[in-house]
């Protein structure tokens, strides 16, 4: 698929999610749930000063990627060491194509894949299935949107937090599931088809939570089992990570696992932490006999450069995506990105480009709550600023926005012509007021009182008020 | 000590009374008044919108306007929290950052100025009724200020503050993220509006009068009686 969704334009894409009020609502509901939970859970440590670890989580986040070329080439060196395979990707092309060609070579007829947000950004599961290969996506989320026709994720840790439990049930009664629409009975219908997946594949595919530089172990956190089925049933395995999911030591992933699991889903930890260190020692029942390392850069590197750096601190924890305001009201999907919410508004830019993506950058009214629950001390907003400032002066993207922009900043800097326009606005809006206030704009203000009023703009000033009364009158 | 006051632009053409509750309610506690008549705006608009280059003469023009001052107070946290901000955004000049650190030092929001500055507890504000608190986000993630509020509102005699769900989050405001995003802001606002519906109060009382209009135009809209108040006109209601 790749980092983008589909081809509609942006405004297509959120005018469909405005209306789609079972998403918005799952979304409320979500979006609450998981933050009382998460507030909950990190009360608990520290003695509720869970700001101290979240300081210890940014600095272990920061120190990798500052170092990145030192541990990348540790890590690296540890996994042929632990008997695996490493590839460095320069882009989606490369990584996916290492991967499908290893499918091909190896007589892969079936792909048990786990979870992973870098295998859908480098588009590995179209590829491997144009080149004959059954792939099963074994996330139980993944799976409903793999049988719903490959229905993109819509959130980075819920990737099926847009389908209710009906739909889902629709979904799986066109694969032969003729039971109600009850989560349990879902699952188990769901975990009765992965099963005999897992027992038949020839290969297993998963991501990357935090790749450790000092011991080469890929370490995965999950919560259905699957990621280790993934890791322990087929012979030949595949990790792919973006290549900033370096840590350097066991120490920085044990505070960085911490928070992640706390973050992501509200809890403790997750059910299964797992490492992959290298292949299995010979003769043990299960686990790779062949371990291959694929680590993609796709623009990462450039984003090393830029003076959006900090984002490669990310840890997809979705702490982000669920504080939003504005993703709590669109939905992954109209974010046109594999990555949305706040942390897809810095990164998906970055990595796709501006040209598909340039009113990213606006969904977001910089409130800064992101910034204040990021375990990776990521300043998210000021970064979508900077995305907005880019556009606006070295893309130079509106003309209306630019001219409007360069008004004020005349007006803002020359008295005269404050007062002035001040003084006249009051007549000038006059066309617009029914009942004393403002109700029905023109042009961008149309945005505002299609759904609220505006006050009527004050014919005394605050300015005219404070002049009359220095000299004594109305007080 | 003599106040110079920083009315925000949007408080003196579009309500002028929070203006005016807030000079009366700084010369009530012995006060003197400073008005410099050659103020605009803090240049925030421009800034948020990407066009920093083109907000930096708004922001000179706001550094000459105030410096003079004793010490700055403003009716808007999220104004004060874009002042605290200029030393960075003029850091390649290194005179103008420096005036700008200097100008951005002595800057207070009203509650902010109230408590921590000159630390009042005693004041005769009536207002009977059940009231929420709006809690502006630049006014209290980027100012820190959270308590001061609240803390003043405590001491309104008659006033009850109650809770409502969600009540630190976003309004959907954002500056000019409300006309261009207008559908999204709009429906953050109307959230906003539905919960404090719910929580059934007399006033709605903010810091920041922007969110207040945000809020304010939805509930009016909806055909809400909550009666929207800047807490500068709580804090002076007898």
């Amino acid at each position: 698929m790749g980092i983008k969704i589909n081809d509609k334009s942006f405004k297509k894409n959120l005018e469909k999610n405005l209306n789609d009020d079972f998403m918005r609502a799952a979304m409320v509901k979500a979006q609450d749930l998981i933050n009382k939970n998460r507030a909950n859970v990190l009360s608990q440590l520290g003695d509720g000063n869970y700001q101290e670890w979240q300081k210890l989580s940014g600095e272990a986040r920061a120190h990798a990627i500052e170092n990145l070329d030192f541990y990348l080439n540790q890590f690296a060196e540890n996994v042929v060491k632990n008997g695996g395979t490493v590839f460095f990707a320069k882009d989606a092309k490369e990584a996916s194509q290492y991967v499908t060609n290893l499918a091909i070579e190896k007589g892969v007829k079936k792909v048990v894949k786990a979870k992973s947000m870098v295998t859908e950004e480098i588009g590995l599961n179209h590829d491997l299935i144009d080149a004959g290969v059954d792939v099963k996506e074994t996330d139980l989320a993944e799976y409903i949107l793999q049988l719903d026709d490959w229905n993109p994720p819509s959130h980075m840790v819920v990737p099926s937090l847009h389908l209710n439990k009906t739909q889902i049930r629709d979904v799986f009664a066109k694969n032969g599931y003729s039971g109600k629409d009850i989560p349990e009975d879902l699952a188990a219908f769901a975990r009765a088809q992965l099963r005999n997946e897992f027992l038949t594949a020839d290969m297993g595919i998963y991501g990357c939570n935090f790749a450790i530089a000092e011991s080469g172990a890929i370490t995965l956190i999950s919560n259905e089992g699957n990621i280790d089925l993934c890791t322990s049933a087929p012979e030949l395995q595949v990790a792919v990570m973006g290549m900033e999911r370096i840590l350097a030591t066991y120490e920085d992933a044990d505070i960085c696992i911490s928070l992640l699991a706390r973050n992501a889903v509200g809890a403790k930890s997750t059910s299964y932490t797992t490492f992959v260190n290298g292949i299995t020692e010979e003769g043990a029942a299960d686990g790779a006999k062949e371990f291959h390392v694929v680590i993609v850069d796709n623009g990462r590197s450039k984003v090393l450069k830029s003076q959006f750096k900090e984002v490669l601190q990310c840890m997809r924890c979705a702490a982000c995506l669920n504080i939003c305001p504005i993703y709590r009201q669109v939905g992954g999907h109209s974010y046109n990105s594999i990555y949305s919410g706040p942390l897809g508004v810095v990164l998906t830019p970055l990595l796709a480009g501006y040209e598909d993506f340039e009113e990213l950058p606006y969904m977001c009214s910089l409130c800064g709550a992101c910034t204040e629950v990021c375990p990776s001390n990521i300043k998210l907003h000021s970064l979508i600023h900077e995305h907005k400032r880019v556009l606006a002066e070295d893309k130079k993207n509106s003309a209306f926005w630019g001219v409007s922009m360069t008004g004020a900043g005349k007006v803002f800097s020359r008295p005269w012509m404050y007062k002035l326009g001040t003084g006249i606005a009051p007549l000038m809006t006059k066309p617009l007021m029914e009942d004393g206030k403002i109700k029905k704009g023109i042009s961008i203000l149309k945005g505002w009182t299609d759904k609220r009023d505006m006050p009527a703009l004050e014919k005394t000033r605050f300015r005219d008020w404070y002049a009359s009364r220095s000299k004594g009158g109305n007080k | 000590m003599k106040v110079t006051l920083f009315t925000t632009c949007i408080v003196d053409f579009m309500a002028m009374n929070v203006g005016k509750a807030t000079v009366e309610l700084l010369e009530s506690l012995g006060h003197e008044i400073d008005y410099p008549t050659n103020q605009t705006c803090c240049g925030q608009p421009m800034y948020n919108t990407g066009y920093v280059e083109k907000t930096k003469s708004t922001i000179k023009h706001f550094i000459e306007t105030f410096e003079h001052a004793e010490v700055i107070v403003s009716p808007s946290g999220s104004c004060v929290s874009f002042v605290k901000e200029y030393p960075h955004v003029l850091a390649d000049d290194k005179d103008w950052k420096e005036r700008a650190e200097k100008v951005a030092a002595k800057t207070y929001e009203l509650s902010q100025f109230l408590i921590d500055v000159i630390n009042i507890n005693d004041f005769s504000a009536k207002l009977p009724g059940k009231a929420v608190y709006h809690s502006n986000c630049h006014t209290a993630r980027f100012l820190k200020v959270k308590e001061q509020p609240l803390q003043l509102l405590s001491k309104v005699e008659g006033l009850e503050l109650v809770d409502f769900h969600n009540s630190d989050k976003c309004c959907g405001f954002g500056g000019t993220f409300s006309v261009k995003m207008g559908d999204i802001s709009a429906e953050v606002a109307d959230e906003k509006a539905r919960y404090i519906q719910e929580a059934n109060p007399d006033y709605l009382i903010g810091a920041d009068f922007a969110c207040l209009m945000n809020i304010g135009g939805r509930l009016s809209r909806i055909g809400s009686n909550i009666k929207v108040m800047h807490i500068a006109e709580v804090l002076n209601s007898k």
